[in-house]
């Protein structure tokens, strides 16, 4: 197996004394989709903030293609192709879904400490909105306020702007959550076209959209990781069922 | 940011107005309407960090006075100062503290960035305070304008009352102009990003502090032009002017003209101005009992401002059509 | 500087960081605990000075004043935050910012009005207008006795905020606002009695103080920024950060003045910007 892209070691969140992220270590391996799953205050959406540098861990390593992000803020990590959603949705609601967009592939210019151009005469940004937009099928809504579409199409629009920075590596927060059937499967749809040239690091608590999308499974308990492995292996592992499918099941 | 055409239309007015006053205002009035094209450009600068960078500075007059006590320094006793030198230098001293400044505050948010700005204003008001050399309290008078020569022809001489109207005239229209062309480059979608949403603009990849900053520092330099401007037109420079009521006031303007939309802080001061010499003529001892009254009333109700008020008719008629 | 010197500064340094400390914590506890910003905390200063000086006039006995003046800055401060302040508790720290700024003008032409421009002075109890010698100079026991309250003050704030039940509901209430009020604490009632009880701590700081500084017009403005920089430097929302910073700024700003006689007034604002160096949310403050 060639080096992992990603490499998680020993890595904990503390907060006042509370262990949210507990000695974890992961490897994210290139091109695959590795979904996390876990129960509510699992420690996911803490991990998922310290891979994206909202968070800086405690303790522990992360490293991505060699180069050391522990403690690197989160615009410095977006520029080096992580790119991340959220699980409550976290947009520019006066913003256009154009402009949304726009910011996110605005931020692949070398700097954007650029007075005199109007931002609309830059062709290359204007590409990269226009593809984001279109992966995401919101083409239609290029003009209108991002507070005014449907809450699923916010999501879209979430994974969208995040889409214009070009990331190599994705980390979608349960981008699911809330989500009626038919969004569900256009948003899985998506899911599985873009991890067909990108790397995906996935939360999310729909159990079938998991086992359809994911390659890899980590299954988080109390911060910690239960278990690591393909679909069948975590389906059959018994720890796996104990401590977290079989209260899904009985919650059904 | 694109101009609706009722907008448009307004600005053009107010900028035709503007154009021909000096024909038919008397002298009174036009020193006025120069005093209150400043105190547009000061409220635009502060604009940029309020209404469109999320930065609710409440030490701004810092920039705008320090600005006014360089031209008074560099200025000699005998003579008038060339423009071309003493615009430079103040404008350079006004952006460089606005550096040291912001790279102290805009580490900070909130109440905090709020304090701190005031705090670091009220430093600049008392070293003036206190700096016997320069005045003390009373302050320091300017007597020479500066001059505006290319090589040995002089392009315009501001102690003509009219042309150094048109000078403030064309120096408010060309800050709108500047500011409108920023914000609209990358420049300002980054900052109105950061007022929309900090968080997320860092993780889309931007380092916010760094435009933050830059927005300040571009905001404290525009505010030190307005401090030039009224150094120069009132011949006189004192603490007051960069004191923490002066910023209170400021900022008062930008809110009454209706925050993030550059033209209504030019409203603003307007309103502001005439209120403000109306109040003074009907109670000239506690006019500022009527002022502060005055504050509350718009906190309380108009909120949004006069842009605000504007839009939501422009919006209303609009919309039965 | 001679020893007798030395100890005179610290005692005088000491005795402005009281003062500045019961201003500081009203301010500092109603922004903790109602995340409001109220610029028109050092107006209530100087009313209680006025308050001072107006009652002295008639009663003529400070301590009748200050008896007399307590309860009238309380139901001052009640009637601020029920009629100008609690309509802001949602709105922006701008808003907050400017109505308070406008109250401030208001409150300060109220009181040109009713009591003139004019310097006005409040003289020190007869009991207490003794000084005690100090080497060949002389420190005077109104100063002393004025530390001496402040102590007071600020131990009984400490016992209440750590130990009483009401300390536990501000408490709670500055940390875990919803949570507060998910379990049914009235939380309006609380801020409403914060409010007031930093009224009247400002207000009899100032009563206290009006002996020893004149009573004069504008007088809160100056002492409102100087809290401010308490509070910035102390953490805000802390009020252990309230007395460390108000120590701080009031040595600080008794020394520079003999030290750095020219550029004493800024000394205190040069170790604000050098403390936010090292700790940009202040000495006590969470980290936003």
């Amino acid at each position: 197996m060639s080096a992992p892209l990603l490499v998680v070691q020993n890595l904990s969140k503390n907060y006042d004394g509370l262990l949210a992220v507990d000695c974890v270590s992961i490897n994210f391996q290139t091109m695959e989709v590795h979904a996390i799953i876990g129960p509510n205050g699992a420690g996911k959406t803490t991990l998922i903030n310290l891979l994206s540098g909202d968070l800086l861990p405690s303790l522990g390593r992360i490293t991505f293609k060699d180069r050391n992000l522990t403690d690197m803020p989160s615009f410095a990590i977006s520029q080096l192709g992580i790119g991340r959603s959220y699980q409550k949705t976290n947009i520019f609601p006066d913003f256009t879904c154009w402009q949304n967009c726009w910011l996110g592939a605005q931020s692949r210019l070398s700097t954007s400490m650029r007075f005199f151009k109007s931002a609309k005469n830059y062709a290359k940004i204007h590409q990269q909105t226009e593809q984001a937009l279109a992966l995401c099928g919101l083409e239609k809504h290029t003009d209108n306020l991002a507070s005014e579409i449907s809450y699923g199409e916010q999501r879209q629009l979430e994974i969208s702007m995040m889409l214009a920075t070009e990331p190599e590596l994705l980390l979608l927060d349960e981008p699911l959550g809330g989500m009626g059937t038919s969004e569900t499967q256009k948003m899985i749809k998506l899911i599985k076209q873009l991890a067909r040239d990108r790397t995906i690091i996935l939360i999310e608590h729909d159990m079938d959209a998991v086992f359809a999308l994911a390659d890899t499974l980590t299954v988080m308990v109390n911060g910690k990781v239960l278990a690591t492995g393909t679909p069948d292996e975590i389906r059959k592992s018994q720890d796996v069922q104990n401590a977290y499918l079989g209260t899904e099941e009985e919650n059904k | 940011m694109t101009h609706s055409r009722p907008l448009l239309t307004l600005l053009i007015l107010i900028i035709a107005a503007l154009t021909i006053f000096p024909v038919f205002g008397d002298e009174f009035y036009q020193e006025l309407v120069i005093r209150l094209m400043i105190m547009g450009i000061f409220a635009m600068s502060l604009d940029l960090l309020i209404g469109y960078t999320g930065l609710v500075s409440f030490g701004h007059a810092a920039f705008f006075g320090l600005s006014g006590y360089m031209l008074a320094i560099i200025t000699p006793e005998t003579e008038a100062v060339s423009i071309w030198i003493a615009l430079p230098f103040c404008l350079l001293v006004t952006a460089l503290a606005a550096l040291i400044i912001g790279w102290f505050s805009v580490r900070t948010s909130g109440i905090y960035f709020i304090m701190i700005t005031l705090a670091f204003a009220q430093m600049f008001y008392y070293y003036f305070n206190e700096n016997q050399y320069l005045g003390g309290s009373d302050g320091i008078f300017i007597f020479f304008k500066p001059t505006i020569f290319v090589g040995d022809i002089q392009i315009l001489n501001l102690n003509n009352p009219q042309s150094f109207y048109y000078f403030v005239l064309t120096s408010l229209i060309g800050s709108y102009l500047v500011l409108s062309v920023i914000l609209q480059a990358p420049f300002g979608q980054v900052i109105r990003g950061i007022l929309a949403n900090e968080k997320r603009t860092r993780a889309l990849g931007f380092n916010t502090q760094h435009y933050k900053l830059v927005s300040f520092v571009i905001a404290g330099t525009l505010a030190g032009f307005a401090g030039f401007l009224e150094a120069a037109a009132g011949g006189i420079i004192s603490p007051a002017h960069l004191g923490w009521h002066e910023s209170g006031a400021i900022m008062m303007v930008v809110i009454l003209g209706g925050m993030g939309t550059l033209y209504g802080p030019i409203l603003g001061a307007f309103v502001m101005g005439f209120l403000q010499d109306y109040f003074q003529e009907i109670w000239s001892a506690h006019w500022l009992l009527l002022f502060g009254m005055f504050i509350i009333f718009v906190v309380l109700f108009l909120p949004k401002g006069i842009a605000g008020l504007f839009l939501q008719t422009i919006n209303r008629k609009g919309n039965g059509k | 500087m001679d020893f007798a010197t030395f100890l005179i500064q610290i005692l005088n340094g000491v005795q402005y960081g009281f003062t500045l400390f019961l201003v500081a914590s009203g301010l500092t506890l109603i922004f903790g605990i109602m995340g409001i910003i109220n610029l028109a905390h050092g107006a209530f200063y100087m009313v209680g000075a006025y308050l001072s000086f107006w009652l002295f006039g008639i009663t003529e006995s400070l301590w009748i004043a200050i008896l007399i003046g307590l309860p009238i800055m309380i139901v001052f401060g009640y009637a601020i935050e029920r009629l100008a302040i609690s309509l802001l508790y949602k709105r922006d720290h701008l808003y907050q910012v400017l109505l308070s700024y406008g109250l401030i003008l208001v409150l300060n032409e109220m009181q040109k009005i009713l009591w003139g421009s004019d310097f006005n002075s409040v003289p020190v109890p007869d009991a207490l207008s003794i000084s005690i010698p100090m080497g060949n100079q002389e420190y005077p026991v109104y100063r002393l006795f004025v530390s001496l309250v402040c102590m007071v003050i600020a131990s009984s704030m400490y016992i209440i905020i750590s130990k009483t039940r009401l300390g536990m509901m501000i408490r709670a209430g500055a940390t875990h606002r919803e949570m507060t009020q998910a379990l049914g604490i009235n939380i309006s009632r609380i801020f409403a009695i914060v409010f007031s009880l930093g009224a009247a701590l400002a207000g009899f700081s100032g009563m206290i103080d009006a002996p020893l500084s004149s009573v004069y017009p504008g007088m809160g403005d100056y002492i409102l920024i100087i809290s401010f920089v308490v509070i910035v430097i102390g953490g805000i929302g802390s009020v252990k950060g309230a007395f460390v910073g108000a120590m701080l700024v009031g040595l600080a700003d008794t020394f520079g003045k003999i030290l750095l006689p020219e550029f004493s007034s800024m000394v205190i604002y040069a170790l604000m910007a050098l403390i936010l160096l090292w700790r940009p949310q202040g000495l006590f403050g969470r980290p936003t």
